[in-house]
């Protein structure tokens, strides 16, 4: 897949102009840099896997802040030779030195192709060559996150024809290969299959394998490399299929990994942010809402709870801004789907906070609701992508939003689609019984239509789930008996088993604290 | 800390199920044309596969000059029998906006919307009004008929003769006929209604008969008792 072009300083290109202008020189190398990359290639060497993250993601960090702020680190050339020329350090070098250069600057067209090259040869010694290290899974999902990412980025950049110089689009044609998407596909699906995860978490459910226990980490003097970056992958490939648009094949991704426990997705919060809001979002468009807000819902508490931890990690804002887009979807979620009793009252209270207002208007399913759903699906949704390659002829146009109307579009019709049930669900609240006749009345439509009024909240309130199944998901309910419409009161149950067990436990503890009492 | 591993014998050629490659291989632009007939062996031997469908779609996306619209017109009408499962929305996620714009998908995306709105009679009409599209794919009427009694037995107990006649597009003595094949196979029962119209009893489940929904939410699993198992001894 890789092409087979070395990277080279390219002299006197308009990078190297660019960069004299900030006085940046890529040779130099400045004595903290130099200690750097000497600690860490020792630290990979001797698999010390605390020190390696703590360089990663601390040093890294500061260093960046105080000497990159707004230039690229020291080219890997130059900073080769005090680290044995290492080949494999070389490639884990470039790989953060693209990623810094992503966050801070913004990349030419020659340096995207390059940082693919990068990940191609990097992932070629992983996927064919035995690699002897331990990396901490942070660094390990950051390469995944970080390869979909810069693919997506590519995917936006690539569709903005319009002003794209020659020297651009002769690039573009040469290197047609470079974020293709049969590659990046195919070598995600080849992590998956070579590290052979799929059969590893399979067998750990019957106890004969060690992966969760261990965070992925292996202590029998083996690597997790391969191993964490198949399992990281899977959730690779459910990102990749959000931004085509394929729902359905994105959650098959993911099911080898139980999100109902803990397991080494949640051991980076990155990975864990990445998995949920994704799932949630796959979900929402398969019109599984209850699932959606499920996952939404503990995703939400645990970021609440968690995130004064996360205040000083580079990856901060990155998850306030997942935080606030998983509101967002929760909103649109419980305005199609009205199940508050699902939702945890902290969460609650937050979301009344921010989106109450708007909620509201929502499910008056007026035109202001359709904005307002408009508004929110596109400030949460991902970054859609139109995986093609580009048409070279003229006119050259922009079609980086394509991919994102379609699937906007789409869903304002499920929105619309569902118009009508609003007002089904204030009047089935208010009656026990009720005829056709008078409701269709109160509603102002005659027979016929509140019948198909009643047949599509019958139809939109029971899904199907991954089996097959059926599922209400309607919190008020209602059956249809000739021309009598009886409503069903979802009475809420009081769960008395787990109460009991609670006090039991509770009331054992106290009679405990009362014995050793006595005995002193 | 890197060593080259052994390079491994040369695989024996095996032919792969289009099942199999789409779960093995599905990011391969060389399976394309077997996906293409896995779709036309669907529509003839009147089988279903949402995977492999969504895996031409996604082909077809990575390489727009190779579609071809008949196949994804199939693939939609195929998704549409597949109600109320949401297949012809996955597989509309995935089709370009200006294709949706052709005269035949606009006009399927009218049937699914009046299937998806309980619009039985508009959607009766309107299929007859196409039966070059619906006619070219066999088993699409039972289908259809299939989800239609799906959504009338989540919401009626008894429903009225004509209801169901309008939503299964039968009627006079086919629908009789139809009425009597019910009863004996499936637990249908015909009443007299008020009037001189006929009352069909659906089959009881846990969506129109609300008493039949397990209270699964106050049963407590066995893993929770053993946790106090220390206390009970």
């Amino acid at each position: 897949m890789a092409t087979t072009y070395d990277y080279e300083e390219a002299p006197a290109t308009y990078d190297e102009g660019r960069h004299q202008d900030l006085g940046y020189d890529p040779n130099f190398v400045p004595d903290s840099v130099k200690s750097f990359v000497v600690h860490l290639y020792r630290h990979i060497r001797e698999k010390n896997v605390y020190e390696i993250h703590q360089m990663y993601e601390i040093s890294f960090q500061t260093l960046s802040d105080r000497l990159f702020k707004d230039t690229p680190w020291p080219s890997v050339d130059a900073v080769a030779h005090y680290v044995d020329n290492d080949q494999v350090f070389c490639l884990l070098y470039r790989e953060m030195w693209f990623r810094h250069l992503y966050a801070r600057l913004s990349p030419t067209l020659k340096q995207r192709i390059d940082s693919w090259d990068n990940y191609c040869s990097l992932f070629q010694v992983v996927l064919h060559r035995v690699v002897n290290m331990q990396l901490p899974n942070q660094w390990l999902w950051d390469m995944v996150d970080e390869f979909v990412y810069q693919f997506q980025s590519f995917c936006q950049y690539r569709a903005k024809m319009k002003n794209k110089t020659e020297q651009e689009i002769s690039l573009l044609r040469q290197y047609d290969q470079a974020w293709n998407v049969y590659g990046v596909l195919n070598y995600l699906q080849a992590f998956v299959e070579k590290s052979n995860i799929i059969q590893i978490l399979k067998q750990e459910k019957e106890g004969l394998e060690q992966f969760t226990a261990t965070d992925g980490y292996d202590y029998s003097g083996g690597s997790n490399v391969l191993k964490v970056l198949g399992y990281f992958s899977m959730v690779g490939l459910l990102r990749v299929h959000c931004l085509l648009g394929d729902y359905q094949t994105g959650l098959k991704c993911l099911l080898p990994i139980d999100i109902s426990q803990q397991g080494v997705y949640t051991s980076v919060i990155g990975s864990h942010i990445a998995t949920i809001y994704h799932y949630g979002f796959a979900n929402l468009m398969l019109r599984r809402y209850v699932e959606a807000i499920r996952e939404f819902n503990k995703m939400l508490l645990y970021i609440y709870k968690t995130k004064q931890y996360h205040q000083k990690s580079p990856q901060y804002d990155q998850i306030l801004k997942k935080n606030e887009q998983m509101y967002a979807l929760l909103a649109i979620c419980l305005s199609l789907c009205p199940q508050v009793k699902l939702v945890d009252e902290t969460v609650n209270s937050q979301l009344r906070e921010k989106y109450g207002e708007k909620m509201a208007r929502m499910q008056r399913y007026d035109d202001e609701a359709f904005v307002i759903y408009d508004e929110l699906f596109s400030y949460a949704c991902p970054k859609f992508i139109t995986p093609s390659a580009p048409s070279f002829e003229e006119p050259l146009v922009n079609y980086n939003q394509d991919a994102y109307r379609l699937q906007l579009k789409l869903f304002l019709y499920e929105v619309k689609q569902q118009q009508l049930l609003s007002g089904v669900r204030t009047f089935l609240k208010v009656y026990s019984t009720i005829s056709l006749g008078k409701l269709a009345n109160y509603m102002e439509v005659d027979e016929p239509t509140l019948r198909t009024i009643l047949l599509t909240y019958k139809h939109k309130t029971h899904a199907v789930d991954s089996d097959g199944k059926i599922i209400s998901n309607a919190d008020v309910d209602f059956y249809i008996d000739d021309d009598m419409i009886h409503v069903v009161e979802s009475k809420a149950v009081k769960r008395y088993g787990d109460y009991f067990l609670r006090q039991i436990v509770k009331l054992e503890g106290v009679i405990n604290d009362m014995d050793r009492i006595k005995l002193e | 800390m890197v060593r080259e591993r052994e390079t491994p014998k040369q695989q024996q050629q095996v032919s792969y199920t289009v099942e199999q490659l789409v779960a093995v291989n599905p990011y391969n632009p060389d399976i394309l044309p077997d996906l293409e007939n896995y779709v036309n062996e669907q529509v003839s031997s009147q089988t279903y596969s949402l995977d492999a469908n969504l895996c031409l779609l996604r082909l077809y996306q990575f390489e727009p000059e190779r579609m071809s619209t008949q196949i994804v017109a199939r693939i939609l009408v195929k998704a549409l029998m597949a109600m109320p499962a949401p297949d012809f929305s996955l597989c509309l996620f995935l089709i370009p906006e200006r294709v949706q714009m052709e005269e035949q998908f606009k006009t399927l995306i009218v049937l699914s919307h009046y299937l998806e709105t309980g619009r039985f009679r508009q959607f009766w009409d309107e299929a007859a009004k196409n039966c070059h599209i619906v006619e070219a794919v066999p088993g699409f009427e039972q289908a259809i008929q299939t989800y239609a009694i799906h959504v009338l037995s989540l919401t009626y107990q008894k429903i009225p003769r004509p209801v169901l006649a309008e939503a299964i597009n039968i009627e006079g003595l086919s629908l009789d006929k139809f009425l009597e094949h019910q009863a004996a196979n499936s637990g249908w029962i015909l009443e007299k209604g008020h009037g001189r119209g006929q009352l069909i009893v659906l089959p009881r489940n846990e969506f129109n008969h609300p008493e039949l929904k397990k209270i699964a939410a106050d049963s407590v699993p066995l893993e929770h008792i053993t946790r106090i198992f220390p206390i009970l001894g």
